[in-house]
């Protein structure tokens, strides 16, 4: 096509006049309309990180464990033995907005696919939802097809290609009512030297097309989620690709048997910007130039465009630099697997993508100004607006006996059982600890003896609040959650949910977000190994909250886990870290405050960093120990809510607590403040003498009882339940909006 | 005692059958390819769970055509031991060899989760170990498990002591809570919940073992 590139032309591309100027002197030409889409979807926020990138050097990425940080498909690091893992987070919002089904499905697709593309096979996945309100008398019904949907389409593709879904965590605000979150993380296993990278080399090496074919579907996804949602754009439908799950099994295998023949250079999946960005990104890496000739490109429909067939999203392709002369081997393991694989191009010397199509040089662009050289924008900051600091209307008249069973059934609380049995979590035989069982998801890996815990979190209420200590909150979280199961904390991903960038106050939530997550992933030593941006999470104007969510991989010995229930009456109950401080400001973002009280102000708990290594420390050592019958760190919902949960094990074991301390009693059951777990262990004396070893408070607030659950504040009674009554409310109530 | 572990394009608890027959119970496994014509010299066979060949259509209803189904199909009519897990139930009872259907769980939504199951007969190859009605505490993971046969078969496989495991809790919709049954020869069963998943106690149960070593103890011992 020879369309001339008008004004108007560029703007629908979603390029401003100056990064239409340097795409000119880059060229020193005008380009083609091919070109010209081929440098829309590169130089997109969501490929190229242009609002983000000066920022997100400031994440700390390197580590003795760090193999591979941020820059491949997926960042990986050493767990000994021989092994490496591979893992990523990846954002599928705007897409799973469109189309909840296959938006969600896709998303784990490329995440998949972003995994096995390094070598390794994927174990693990876990996912970290946000919807809007289910109850919503005017959103409801729109926000529970969107999560039926979401969750349906993640099982349908997890299931069948026969990864476990662990776990993770869904949570509902207003703000995410025209904008959900569907943040995927995924984590492979494989031996070190069998790591492959998405870098081209050998020049006169064939460049190899293998899996779905390419149709029109998804042109432009990668634009797509770099703008905000208008009106219109429940018309984008025709960008949201289809998902093909045993396809994508069939490339896994395929690809890992392929790799093993040794007659693989490089190798990378196609996902957003597809076959542009998968030659480009190689060539560049391996700075080395990539020809290719779209006639050989296997193609779904008749008569696509060059245009057509360098931006379809199709799903379930793979892009592949083989050794000249044993591309046969290659062939053959694709014919054994049923897979379509075509030689489609040859690596080249001169560093350029270089597009045949018809006979017809279509696009001719240097690798490395497209991959790597997109515009960097520092775009303006404005200071963030401080939150009310007191509540509305506070104090009423607390009501802890009626309170606890509300807050069990409130949607962030309550349990996700409805959502995660849909998934197959057991899938592979090593899930340790799947969904609700623990505090973090275990998986063991059968070749080395080691476990890898996996956590996912983030707190769009506490970084709205404020975005670095919210931030820091998740990381604390996420560092907490897998020491609570004796797990080592060693790296970490992250998905940052934001809104438009190009508004200061946005960008403002961004940066600090960033900021709080280096400090306290600097602080807990868990360099960030790789990510996903995805900004314009914005619907009509309105953004939604900053939501980073934080991927936190841990290592321990492979044995039984300690998991989250009381195993035992007569066992004394440690509050490791102590009961803990909250004042009125720092209660405005609690669950409490949420469901209960029906408001939001101040400032998320403090965070005392030091503090909190020194309890999560302690709680590894009080496992090693073999002290720990049961552990559950205190989050949404504190107190309280941690000690229904310790109660919901098959044996029903209940707690007679009596709290020393004299906060009020809502303040004091529901307060969210960090740096918290509670034990039950029959050697309270050794657990005491490990906390006092860290120099962290470890009261014995109670003991665990044949039934029931009774708290007291010095001795006066704040509530006595019966454990079926809460269990079901906690059980109950996600299903029955549903 | 030799187990071959079939593998579709599409299983995906192939290596989990494999490592419960190879690690937990200590038999030599080897794994073979849909598109063999022969199963070597296998004593046992176990079709595995998964997805087949996508089973975008009816579970199983492709794989029944595979080159591999015709030697599973030989090996079963001369009293091979073969045993279908989940996805392999379901591509049994489409080739023939098993009675009913399996059609979608009653809540129409995929079901990931332990229940509890009682053993019926012992008068099998899969279950002698297992004392009838004692509970084991298995897995299920499927959309489509749900076990459908007319009554006349259902009383049949009653009279017949074919049923090999019931739920207790019955959490897809079976009928008569049907959770494994066995073909007339009692050398085929088809089981929904998955024995390979609870066959080492690190998993949070070990009871699905019994039904490995109720072969390995059933079966004559070859070189």
């Amino acid at each position: 096509m020879t369309a001339a590139i008008t004004p108007e032309l560029v703007e629908q591309h979603q390029l401003t006049p100056a990064e239409y100027a340097k795409i000119v002197e880059i060229l020193g030409r005008e380009p083609s309309y091919t070109e010209l889409g081929i440098f829309s979807v590169m130089w997109s926020e969501h490929c190229s990180y242009k609002s983000s990138r000066i920022h997100l050097k400031k994440l700390p990425t390197r580590g003795t464990l760090v193999v591979q940080g941020p820059g491949e498909n997926a960042g990986i690091i050493d767990i000994g033995g021989g092994y490496v893992i591979a893992f990523k987070i990846e954002s599928h919002n705007h897409p799973s907005f469109i189309e909840p089904f296959q938006g969600a499905a896709t998303g784990s697709g490329g995440i998949l696919r972003d995994i096995f593309t390094m070598g390794a096979r994927p174990v693990a996945v876990l996912d970290s939802l946000r919807f809007g309100r289910l109850d919503d008398p005017h959103t409801g019904p729109r926000n529970r097809r969107i999560l039926s949907g979401v969750v349906a389409g993640i099982a349908h593709y997890g299931n069948c290609f026969g990864v476990p879904t662990l776990g993770g965590e869904c949570l509902f605000e207003p703000c995410y009512d025209g904008n959900p979150l569907v943040n995927v993380f995924a984590l492979g296993v494989c031996r070190k030297e069998d790591i492959f990278y998405a870098k081209a080399a050998g020049v006169g090496n064939p460049v190899i097309y293998v899996g779905a074919r390419t149709g029109r579907d998804g042109i432009h996804g990668a634009s797509m989620a770099s703008a905000e949602f208008t009106e219109e754009s429940k018309q984008k439908r025709p960008n949201v690709q289809v998902g093909d799950p045993f396809m994508e099994k069939l490339l896994l295998e395929a690809c890992l048997e392929a790799m093993h023949t040794g007659a693989i250079v490089g190798i990378q999946d196609m996902g957003a910007a597809g076959l542009t960005c998968s030659t480009c990104e190689m060539g560049s890496r391996g700075g080395v130039g990539i020809e290719i000739e779209l006639d050989r490109v296997p193609q779904r429909a008749a008569g696509m465009t060059s245009y057509e067939i360098m931006l379809s999203e199709s799903q379930e392709r793979m892009l592949l630099v083989a050794d000249k002369g044993r591309q046969d081997e290659v062939f053959a393991v694709f014919r054994k697997w049923g897979l379509e694989a075509a030689e489609i191009g040859v690596v080249t010397g001169d560093g350029k993508l270089r597009v045949r199509h018809h006979g017809e040089i279509v696009a001719e662009i240097p690798n490395r100004e497209l991959a790597d050289e997109a515009p960097l924008y520092d775009r303006p900051v404005a200071p963030v607006p401080a939150a009310a600091r007191e509540p509305a209307a506070w104090p009423r008249g607390s009501d802890p006996q009626n309170d606890l069973p509300r807050m069990l059934a409130a949607p962030d609380v309550c349990s996700k059982r409805w959502i995660w049995e849909q998934y197959d979590y057991q899938v592979r035989t090593n899930t340790l600890a799947g969904p609700q069982r623990a505090d973090a998801a275990i998986i063991r890996i059968k070749e080395t003896g080691t476990s890898i815990a996996m956590s996912l979190d983030g707190s769009g209420r506490y970084c709205r609040l404020s975005p670095r200590q919210g931030a820091q909150l998740a990381v604390a979280e996420a560092c907490r959650n897998l020491s609570t199961v004796g797990a080592r904390p060693v790296a970490a991903t992250n998905c940052l949910n934001f809104g438009n960038p190009e508004r200061p106050g946005i960008m403002a939530q961004l940066v600090e977000a960033i900021k709080g997550m280096a400090e306290a992933c600097r602080f807990f030593d868990t360099p960030i190994t790789g990510g996903n941006v995805s900004l314009y999470n914005e619907t009509l104007g309105e953004g939604i909250f900053p939501t980073p969510v934080m991927g936190i991989v841990g290592l321990l010995k492979t044995e039984a886990p300690v998991t989250i229930p009381f195993k035992n009456p007569g066992r004394s109950i440690v509050l490791l870290g102590g009961v803990g401080d909250c004042d009125q400001t720092c209660f405005g973002g609690t669950q409490y405050a949420k469901e209960i009280l029906q408001d939001f102000w101040g400032l998320p708990p403090a965070l005392d960093l030091d503090y909190e290594k020194r309890v999560q420390a302690a709680m590894r050592h009080v496992i090693e120990h073999g002290l720990a019958e049961s552990a559950h760190d205190l989050s949404d919902g504190g107190l309280g809510v941690a000690l229904a949960e310790c109660c919901f094990g098959p044996g029903e074991i209940g707690a007679q607590v009596d709290l020393a301390s004299d906060l009020r009693p809502e303040l004091l059951l529901f307060h969210e403040g960090p740096s918290r777990i509670l034990i039950s262990t029959a050697h309270p004396g050794k657990v005491a003498a490990i906390a006092a070893g860290w120099g962290v408070e470890a009261p014995v607030i109670g003991a665990t009882a044949e039934k029931g659950l009774e708290i007291r504040q010095r001795t006066v009674t704040l509530g006595a339940w019966e454990i079926a009554a809460l269990k079901s409310a906690y059980d109950s109530a996600l299903g029955t909006q549903l | 005692m030799k187990f071959g572990v079939i593998v579709f394009p599409g299983s995906n608890c192939d290596h989990d059958a494999f490592y419960a027959v190879a690690h937990n119970l200590g038999q030599p496994a080897e794994f073979i390819w849909h598109d063999s014509a022969s199963l070597g010299g296998v004593d046992a066979v176990i079709l595995p769970g998964g997805f087949a060949y996508g089973d975008y259509l009816r579970c199983g209803a492709i794989a029944k055509f595979s080159p591999v189904m015709k030697a599973v199909r030989d090996f079963a009519a001369a009293g091979g031991p073969v045993l279908g897990i989940c996805n392999g139930f379901q591509i049994l009872v489409e080739a023939g060899l098993l009675p009913g259907a399996l059609i979608r769980n009653r809540g129409l939504k995929f079901i990931c989760r332990e229940l509890r199951l009682r053993a019926g007969t012992r008068n099998s190859i899969f279950t002698s170990a297992i004392p009838p009605g004692q509970v084991l505490r298995v897995p299920i993971a499927h959309g489509e498990g749900c076990y459908y046969a007319d009554e006349r078969t259902l009383d049949e496989l009653e009279a017949e002591d074919r049923v090999a495991f019931r739920y207790i809790d019955n959490a897809n919709g079976s009928l008569r809570d049907i959770a494994g049954v066995l073909s007339r020869g009692r050398n085929v069963m088809g089981m929904m919940p998955h024995p390979e998943r609870a066959s080492d106690p690190l998993m949070g149960s070990d009871d699905g073992l019994a039904v490995f070593r109720s072969m390995l103890t059933s079966m004559p011992v070859t070189a």
